[in-house]
């Protein structure tokens, strides 16, 4: 039985700890708590998930109809390099981030992150950094070479005002931000557990963000090296990448994809971890082989470093290079596809409760299935030579970013609302948002599918009234005004929530981990007293004894023995 | 609006290389479409099955079960392991290395936004609209003179990038006469919607004849008018930007303008190519395709009236 206790305590007085919380914003900006910090990171994602949105929306004005005349191509091709630039760079990269940066310490039973000044840093350098990057828009043009900013297109020969230069300033310091966060949540995971919280009992969704840690630590220095180089070649006549001063148009495709590609995984690995909590909870099981969604985690981030060239098929690599990226391309699709039947396992035989979170979590394993199908399609080097760079990519990438990661996300950002904010959300409210924003998504992006079938290319600001491309635009559009319309929904939902929600109490979903023992919303300090770890779900343990893990031998708990 | 049915794209393919990709594509399709079935099924049964119903207590607590586990790995495994072959099988055949020194058929050159292309041992340049031949195994070339572009024509096979300071190339044997329509398919910039491709497919001796019609230099039999525009066009600085052959113009900035009045389309697909839109295009460039590198001029009107009667001469 449960008898012994454990009182973790940090070893020094925080600084903003020491602030009064009716001190207000000051509060806030001078805030070392993780929490705090984390809050402060879902807001700056919030507003630039409307900015972002309302970019696209704005895009699909303009794709409406065929040669539609709403915007001037220029601005058309900083809009859609802003909407992709801030959707993963400040929508989804910082929302995982701060995701981490609250629940990591609570669920790991620590009351702070390992270097609390490091993570106030990190916040407010990304912070800045978006706030830079928008700052371009009045200082002579925003960035409109593409969020994945090509070379040559990316010189100042080819594209003469500031924009370029603001995106490599406004990445490299978010991008500092990042990889700070990383080693810092790396550092927390290792060092601060509660003793007696082997790897083995990690939750999930700390496994997932800890292999991600790696994978930032690994991925993002090579675009942020690949970001100084081009800012040598803008504003110091370098030639890295200028091809015609000899410069290689190639080398930026395979720095730039180096990272782009694990960024792929960096911001889908945390809301598997999310989903994974989701699905355990709302099922009412513990997740359908833990070793193997934890082991596939590791595989993904390893492999994720050998496919960058699949999306350079099309460069005239020659067949041994592509041979070899299509092989490792279709294998990191196996560890990940394994995944959607863990969840489906984990639901398997459960109590099943349908809430606001639970159906964002079922709606992603369709979603992410879509999109993860149609990213084998890529791997397959002949399909792709007639794919990419079409509107099939749009609806793929989508299908992954949107219908994965941000589901991924929503689904935990109900999951934990109530023990964020300490009140209960509306369900009908959340049920609303939920069908408007799923019917929404999906008219949007699968008729881009059938578009780039079709023969049209991405990132093209009009198009000539082909048969279907007036169509197929149309039904696009009209989804996106849908998904747009929806978020609206989420807005109220909050301000709802805040102002008349139920309280929520410590532990409203009978959750299986640590953050569910504390107060909600937890108090400055997490913990004052935890209970000893037996296995991956503590507070299941604590308050079903007569089920509880602890009395399984770790072959009945895991399906493998202790090799401890 | 036209019929879905009447698709041209690269699922109606019309070159060997590009029917060997359609097939691939379709067994890809019909074996994604059976996952996602099962996906799909396995959801729907077991979110009915096990919903929680009221006076449910804790479910059985099972984390795992090494059958099931088995075949989640073994069937994806095999799954990929035949696509694998499907797909080295297909590369080598689509996009076999050619013997070093061989000559390619045509020479495909992107610019910011047209598209050249030449055919080596002839002295014929086009822009735009580009003929090949049916019936034989054509090595194409594909090179960029300033950024990337990416040649598209989804029916005759795969896609190729365009990069300044390298050569690559695509083969393809298209299968029957026809025009075939495509687009740059990487983001070039301003006018990247508007650097549509338009490839005529001909019988071999209709396509000697073409080739031979456009190794003639530019005509010299000129109404009057059409003379003033010649010797305007000399006085101005076109010719520092086109080329017309047979005359001291001869910039590579711009299409080749040798045989431009016998085109059919102008600005790489954005217009009709008629006097109406040459004489919109000449006065103001910038309105019609903003971003293109043809600057305004700012010519008077009767200029521009020779201008055009010049160039719809040149066939």
């Amino acid at each position: 039985m449960i008898t012994d206790v454990q009182l973790p305590e940090p070893k020094t007085p925080l600084p903003g700890a020491t602030v009064n919380s009716d001190q207000g914003l000051l509060m806030w900006i001078s805030s070392v708590d993780h929490k705090q910090i984390g809050i402060m990171y879902m807001i700056m994602t919030l507003f630039y998930l409307f900015v972002g949105g309302l970019l696209a929306l704005l895009m699909r004005v303009q794709l409406m109809m065929p040669e539609n005349t709403f915007l001037a191509p220029d601005s058309y091709n900083q809009l859609f390099t802003m909407h992709g630039t801030t959707m993963i760079f400040f929508v989804l990269t910082p929302a995982i981030l701060g995701m981490a940066v609250y629940m990591v310490p609570l669920q790991i039973g620590a009351n702070e992150m390992a270097f609390p000044r490091l993570n106030a840093f990190a916040f407010w350098i990304s912070f800045f950094g978006g706030l830079l990057l928008y700052f371009s828009f009045l200082a002579g043009g925003a960035p409109d070479a593409g969020w994945f900013s090509y070379a040559p297109l990316n010189q100042t020969q080819y594209s003469a005002s500031p924009g370029i230069d603001y995106y490599c300033i406004g990445l490299l310091l978010s991008g500092i931000g990042t990889v700070s966060t990383a080693a810092n949540l790396a550092v927390t995971i290792i060092t601060l557990r509660t003793p007696s919280m082997k790897y083995k009992y990690l939750p999930v969704f700390v496994w997932m963000v800890f292999i991600n840690a790696f994978l930032i630590l690994a991925a993002f220095p090579s675009l942020n090296a690949a970001l100084a180089m081009l800012l040598i070649d803008r504003q110091l006549d370098g030639h890295f990448f200028n091809t015609d001063a000899g410069g290689s148009a190639l080398l930026w495709q395979h720095l730039f994809w180096l990272f782009g590609h694990p960024e792929v995984y960096i911001v889908v690995l945390p809301p598997f971890g999310v989903l994974s909590e989701v699905f355990q909870v709302y099922s009412r099981k513990p997740i359908f082989g833990y070793p193997f969604v934890v082991g596939s985690g590791i595989a993904i981030s390893l492999l994720a470093f050998g496919v960058w060239v699949h999306h350079m098929f099309a460069t005239g690599m020659g067949n041994t290079v592509n041979s070899f990226f299509a092989v490792s391309s279709m294998l990191i699709g196996i560890p990940t596809g394994v995944k959607i039947f863990n969840w489906l396992g984990t639901m398997y035989g459960g109590s099943i409760r349908f809430t606001t979170g639970m159906l964002f979590a079922t709606a992603f394993l369709v979603e992410f299935t879509i999109g993860g199908l149609s990213g084998i399609s890529f791997a397959i080097v002949p399909i792709d030579w007639q794919l990419t760079d079409t509107y099939y990519v749009v609806a793929h990438l989508h299908y992954v970013f949107l219908g994965g990661s941000l589901f991924g996300l929503f689904a935990g950002f109900f999951y934990w609302f109530p023990k964020i904010s300490g009140r209960m959300y509306s369900e009908t409210l959340g049920k609303w948002f939920f069908w408007l924003f799923m019917i929404g998504f999906n008219m949007t992006f699968f008729m881009q599918h059938i578009l780039g079938i079709i023969g049209m290319p991405r990132r093209v600001y009009t198009y000539p009234n082909l048969a279907g491309y007036s169509l197929l635009n149309l039904i696009s559009s009209l989804g996106a005004f849908l998904m747009g319309g929806s978020m609206l929904i989420f807005l109220y939902l909050l301000y709802d929530a805040i102002k008349r929600g139920k309280r929520a109490g410590d532990n409203p979903w009978d959750g299986y981990t640590f953050e569910w023992l504390t107060s909600s919303p937890p108090a400055l300090k997490n913990f004052t007293i935890l209970p000893p770890v037996y296995s991956f779900r503590p507070v299941h343990d604590l308050n079903h004894p007569e089920i509880g893990d602890y009395q399984k031998s770790d072959e009945e708990k895991y399906g493998t023995k202790d090799t401890d | 609006m036209e019929k879905f049915s009447q698709l041209p794209y690269f699922l109606s393919p019309a070159s060997g290389q590009a029917d060997r990709i359609a097939s691939l594509t379709t067994y890809f399709i019909i074996a994604a479409l059976f996952v996602l079935a099962v996906v799909i099924g396995l959801l729907i049964y077991v979110s009915v099955r096990f919903r929680a119903k009221p006076g449910d207590g804790e479910p059985k607590q099972f984390t795992g079960n090494k059958v099931v586990e088995g075949f989640m790995i073994g069937v994806p495994t095999l799954l990929v392991a035949v696509f694998m072959y499907l797909t080295i099988d297909t590369m080598a055949n689509v996009m076999p290395a050619p013997a070093g020194n061989q000559r390619p058929d045509v020479v495909i050159t992107g610019h910011r936004y047209w598209w050249e292309a030449s055919y080596p041992g002839t002295k014929a340049i086009v822009a735009n609209e580009i003929h090949l031949p049916v019936g034989r195994k054509l090595l194409v070339h594909i090179n960029a003179a300033d950024v990337i572009h990416d040649w598209w024509v989804p029916q005759l096979g795969a896609k190729m990038d365009a990069i300044p300071g390298r050569t690559n190339y695509v083969w393809t044997t298209i299968q029957k006469p026809g025009v075939y329509e495509g687009a740059c398919s990487e983001f070039c910039g301003a006018q990247h919607a508007w650097m549509r491709i338009k490839v005529v497919a001909q019988p071999e001796a209709e396509f000697r004849k073409w080739v031979a019609q456009k190794e003639q230099d530019a005509t010299t039999q000129l109404s009057a008018s059409a003379q003033a525009g010649a010797a305007f066009f000399s006085h101005q600085p076109c010719g520092s930007c086109h080329r017309i052959r047979g005359t001291a113009a001869n910039g590579n900035v711009g299409p080749d303008l040798t045989h431009f009045g016998s085109r059919k389309i102008m600005l790489a697909g954005l217009l009709e190519n008629n006097p109406e839109n040459l004489r919109k295009w000449l006065t103001e460039p910038q309105h019609v395709k903003p971003g293109a590198l043809m600057p305004r001029f700012g010519y008077p009107k009767d200029s521009i009236t020779v201008l055009v009667d010049y160039l719809t001469a040149l066939k």
